[in-house]
């Protein structure tokens, strides 16, 4: 499943989407974002009958990523993200 | 003193019962509860199929309408509350259903329910509730593929209709028909859809001599494209299904689908429900795996 957390407003769409079906919930992402994005679930509340652990935005930061993401994006030249570069399974992507 | 006020946004509660299931013929029943930031639905379902269901207002105290919502099922269904083995619940107040043995997000429900009410062809549900809209890509047994979903605005949500409905003084179930009962050419959709700016903008508009129609016509137009936007983002497969109480407002409904070229499928299922149903019959999923792991334990 791609899950796609986030929001659209008048400046911009921004969403994080998390495949699911890549995605093992081995929580790597949890440790490399410093603004804690991301949480593990260990039953994926968007699918019952999976039972594997999954990571998920948390839900407090899914209305506010442009402003969370931002610590790791500001810098303008950076190319890559930390929870993007620690996912040995390429899970994670940022549409903005 | 307007002690008779009509109260424009209110639509119909309701409450049913499938009179072809014999309810002691039944082995489980599950029970989904979807506690809307609107309206509050609970489905019981007798072994996987819809038995029974209430559909009303969400209260200031979500714990309260979830019990309200699950008596008014029980009360249509004619059951003892103790039949029930195992309940779900979903929605905006999920939190808010302390009696549930799990929970379970909208969109894993609304696809899920999208299915049973439309049948498997269905690949994009839209789901347009109270204060959020949901776009779902699923598969033929209801499974989500992909979903996305926007809770931070109200702007073209049910909360928002219902504003406008009491602010112009048509009944809500009559706004759809009644935005395209205009003389002339659909007047341009308004400049915001915002919840806030909404009676500014009308009256405003009604004092530049606009009809109620016209008024009409350009929010649902407004509205429309608002919700198009947002589900154009993950597109729109068909079958096209809408749930939801929006899903009843034909005046936006059928001008997205306008937008989109495509036409949705109907139901005779009251789409309200849809995200009930869905955590119903996972409910009776859930349970049946439940006992089986337990034999396995024995």
């Amino acid at each position: 499943m791609l899950a796609n957390y986030g929001y659209k407003d008048a400046t911009g769409d921004y969403f994080i989407t998390i495949d699911t079906d890549q995605c093992d919930g081995c929580g790597d992402c949890v440790e490399a974002c410093p603004v804690q994005v991301f949480v593990i679930e260990d039953e994926d509340p968007n699918d019952p009958l999976r039972d594997i652990p999954v990571a998920v935005v948390a839900d407090d930061k899914k209305n506010k990523l442009k402003y969370e993401c931002d610590s790791c994006k500001s810098s303008g030249d950076q190319v890559s993200l930390p929870c993007i570069e620690i996912c040995n399974v390429k899970a994670i992507s940022h549409s903005w | 003193m307007e002690k008779n006020k009509q109260e424009y946004w209110r639509w119909t509660e309701s409450n049913w019962r499938n009179p072809d299931i014999n309810p002691g013929d039944v082995e489980l029943f599950t029970v989904g509860i979807d506690v809307g930031s609107v309206s509050s639905q609970a489905v019981i379902a007798a072994d996987g199929e819809v038995y029974a269901y209430g559909s009303m207002r969400t209260g200031s105290d979500s714990p309260t309408s979830a019990v309200n919502a699950l008596n008014y099922a029980i009360e249509a269904a004619g059951i003892d509350r103790e039949r029930v083995n195992y309940t779900v619940g979903t929605g905006y107040g999920r939190i808010n259903v302390p009696f549930a043995d799990r929970t379970l997000t909208e969109i894993a429900c609304h696809a899920r329910g999208a299915n049973y009410i439309y049948g498997d062809k269905v690949r994009t549900v839209l789901d347009v509730g109270g204060q959020d809209i949901k776009a779902i890509h699923c598969d033929e047994n209801g499974k989500v593929i992909t979903f996305m979903m926007n809770d931070k605005c109200a702007a073209g949500t049910g909360r928002g209709m219902e504003i406008l409905a009491d602010l112009l003084g048509v009944p809500i179930d009559e706004v759809g028909d009644r935005s395209f009962a205009f003389e002339g050419d659909e007047p341009a959709p308004v400049s915001s859809v915002c919840v806030i700016y909404a009676k500014t903008e009308a009256t405003g508009l009604l004092r530049k001599g606009w009809s109620t129609e016209q008024v009409l016509a350009a929010y649902c137009r407004a509205m429309a494209e608002r919700i198009y936007s947002l589900v154009k983002r993950i597109g729109m497969e068909k079958e096209f299904a809408v749930t939801g109480g929006m899903s009843k407002n034909s005046g936006v409904m059928d001008r997205v689908m306008k937008l989109a070229g495509i036409e949705r499928i109907t139901t005779q299922w009251d789409t309200q429900i849809a995200g009930a149903i869905g955590a119903a019959i996972f409910g009776h999923s859930l349970c049946k795996n439940k006992k089986r792991k337990k034999r396995r334990r024995r």
